[in-house]
């Protein structure tokens, strides 16, 4: 009974942090002339491929497994998602290139962490270092363009208007797969299945379900649900692609999750809130007056200033499965 | 311990090395490319001749570098991959006492080479406290702070240390500031010298001293490590710090030690990435010093070598770091040798 209660105070303090911080962020924008609905619009965006990516992490992290490889998967994917929309001319396909990439990428880290019983940080770095050079490379090879490719306007998918702003579909995908996330893990056999692998993997084992597949199968959930993300950066957010398109998003991310304590929902909050550090920093590059008092380059610090900080003053003990990170071996 | 249990773990990295160029080739093929002549441009690129052999050691000298400082934190069990940014900063640090201050000659360089270690201690230590004191897991705050010394390096050389007339780079560092060139016509100088020590001391430091042993039980087994009385705040500082030297001089390599710029792109062009393939070096060279050396050229070879690759192959030269990240995966997988001899037998 105390361990509830302390759970649900550390979980409304976390909920009071971030609405404090978006306030603040409200009120920043008002300073400088900005309206909120602006920013709410910019910043929905940009929550959206850091909400994919930190849900798809938290599932993948309940099971035991720690993907850092998102960065590469992001990177990937956006690029990839261009090539495949081009290829058959077509947006939503590109959305689903990345959804596939995503989950082949997940599915490598997956049969190397679970079969191969790979170190899974060396291999998220792996991930990413592959990335870093391949990206590169399938520009020239697709493109003949060192590195920057902008997306035909026909490609583009565009936000759909409502009342109020303007919200991107994929936006609303994000909501609904964070919700659905938190209700199959607290309330499912599968949920309990996937936090059993993190938590008592011999408990399952002995329980007659393969601790091995619910693993393998979240690496590549996680991988596709971080693809789709990439794709709706270059597809549906910036309508083109550059080689650093990712910009560290891939470890934001991993904040997110950190921040969450593997809730779904918190990692969703989280994600709105770095989503708006960007947002606010995208709109104020743009505003004039701004401009002169403070040097872009400040403001391209934003996102990771925000990142830092709020992973320094998380509060609440984290914790993370006890069979995090580790492969499982029958005893 | 018998020799082949020695050698296992180069054997491991040959292994890596060769599934690498094997995926490498098949991405070629994949695009219409032919692989055996590009492999075969890249090692006459690398090796053939005595000015590609200096191209290929004057490629290795940062990457030597940075992967110090993988290898060191993997051995307190740290993954500092933030040499990225402890690097920008160490060249922004050789930029200003090199090339804004003057000093007499010999103290000059002294003086530029410490700065430059200094400023990639200064960025290393940051997330080491926030380790230390929050818990902040250091994957997550390096990347971060190697996105805010981007912007910040890039700033200040644009708005404060820029060559007056020539905006696309910093103040040259003045000849008092520099390295020697080995041979004429080559980028190589003495500053690979300075490289090579300093791995030789990391060696010395690991294996020879109470730090350095209390670092590596800690990697090895933390609990043991706290049992016996060790601080895990002690060896994180420890491994951050040498870590943030060698990135530090790994960037200041490029600024102090490289003509023909002698300076630091607004672009930050000349460094960027330096600091991931340091990644590569570390775990091909089974993150010990001395096999970083090793493992320093062989990423050297396949930086100059791609070159050489481009030219006449087409393969353009970025494939050579997909080619580092297949082989990171394969030796991700301790057993990956064992698996192969097994599949093997069958």
């Amino acid at each position: 009974m105390k361990v509830k209660l302390e759970k649900r105070t550390v979980v409304a303090l976390k909920v009071s942090v971030i609405l404090a911080i978006l306030l603040a962020i409200f009120y920043l924008a008002e300073l400088f002339g900005l309206g909120p609905l602006s920013i709410l619009e910019a910043g929905l965006l940009a929550m959206t491929p850091l909400a994919l990516a930190a849900v798809g992490e938290v599932l993948n992290e309940k099971t035991g497994l720690v993907n850092i490889g998102l960065e590469g998967i992001l990177l990937m994917s956006a690029v990839l998602g261009v090539v495949g929309a081009e290829f058959v001319w077509n947006g939503y396909f590109g959305l689903l290139t990345g959804v596939i990439v995503g989950a082949i990428v997940g599915l490598v880290f997956g049969l190397l962490s679970v079969y191969g019983k790979a170190d899974q940080v060396i291999a998220g770095i792996g991930i990413n270092v592959f990335a870093l050079g391949f990206v590169p490379y399938l520009f020239i090879v697709s493109w003949r363009s060192p590195g920057i490719r902008v997306l035909p306007s026909d490609l583009y998918v565009a936000p759909f208007q409502t009342p109020l702003i303007r919200v991107h579909i994929v936006t609303i995908i994000a909501v609904v797969v964070a919700l659905l996330a938190y209700y199959m893990v607290n309330r499912t056999p599968l949920g309990l299945r996937i936090r059993a692998a993190g938590e008592k993997p011999d408990a399952l084992d002995v329980a007659g379900v393969s601790v091995n597949r619910t693993r393998l199968m979240m690496a590549i959930v996680g991988g596709a649900l971080c693809g789709l993300g990439g794709a709706f950066m270059s597809l549906g957010w910036f309508g083109s692609a550059v080689k650093e398109i990712s910009a560290g998003r891939g470890f934001i991310a991993l904040a997110c999750v950190v921040f969450s304590g593997l809730d779904p929902l918190l990692a969703l909050l989280a994600a709105l809130i770095f989503g708006f550090a960007e947002g606010f920093s995208v709109s104020i590059q743009i505003t004039p007056g701004v401009k002169e008092v403070i040097p872009f380059y400040f403001i391209q610090m934003i996102p990771y200033i925000t990142t830092l900080v709020l992973i320094t003053v998380a509060i609440g003990k984290r914790r993370f499965p006890k069979e995090s990170g580790k492969p499982y071996r029958r005893e | 311990m018998n020799l082949s249990a020695k050698s296992e773990p180069i054997t491991q990295s040959f292994f890596a090395i060769v599934i690498g160029l094997f995926i490498g080739a098949i991405l070629m093929a994949a695009f219409g490319y032919n692989p055996i002549y590009a492999y075969a441009m890249l090692l006459y690129g690398a090796f053939g001749g005595v000015p590609e052999i200096m191209e290929t050691l004057a490629f290795a000298v940062p990457v030597m570098l940075t992967g110090l400082t993988f290898a060191v934190g993997v051995r307190a069990g740290l993954f500092n991959i933030g040499a990225e940014g402890q690097m920008y900063l160490g060249a922004l640090g050789a930029v200003i006492v090199g090339g804004a201050l003057n000093f007499p000659p010999g103290l000059h360089l002294v003086f530029t080479t410490l700065m430059s270690a200094f400023m990639g201690v200064l960025w290393a230590v940051i997330p080491a406290l926030l380790k230390i004191s929050r818990g902040v897991h250091e994957v997550v705050s390096t990347i971060m702070f190697n996105w805010i010394g981007f912007w910040l390096v890039i700033y200040l050389v644009v708005y404060q240390f820029a060559e007056p007339g020539r905006a696309e780079r910093s103040l040259p560092v003045l000849p008092s500031a520099r390295y020697g060139v080995l041979l004429e016509g080559s980028t190589l100088t003495t500053i690979i010298f300075v490289a090579v020590a300093l791995c030789l001391l990391f060696y010395f430091i690991l294996w020879g001293t109470k730090m350095g042993y209390e670092l590596r039980v800690m990697g090895a087994n933390p609990d043991a490590a706290k049992y016996a009385g060790i601080k895990p705040w002690r060896t994180t500082l420890l491994a951050f710090i040498l870590g943030g030297i060698a990135a530090g001089l790994a960037g200041g390599s490029q600024v102090m030690g490289r003509p023909p710029a002698w300076s630091l792109y607004a672009t930050l062009g000349n460094v960027v990435g330096l600091g991931f393939d340091g990644l590569s070096v570390a775990l091909i060279g089974r993150n010990h010093p001395i096999g970083v050396i090793f493992a320093s050229i062989f990423l050297g070879a396949l930086s100059q070598g791609s070159r050489t690759m481009q030219y006449y192959a087409g393969v353009y030269f970025e494939l050579v770091r997909a080619i580092s990240g297949i082989i990171i995966l394969a030796l991700s997988v301790p057993e990956a040798l064992a698996i192969f001899r097994r599949w093997r037998k069958k």
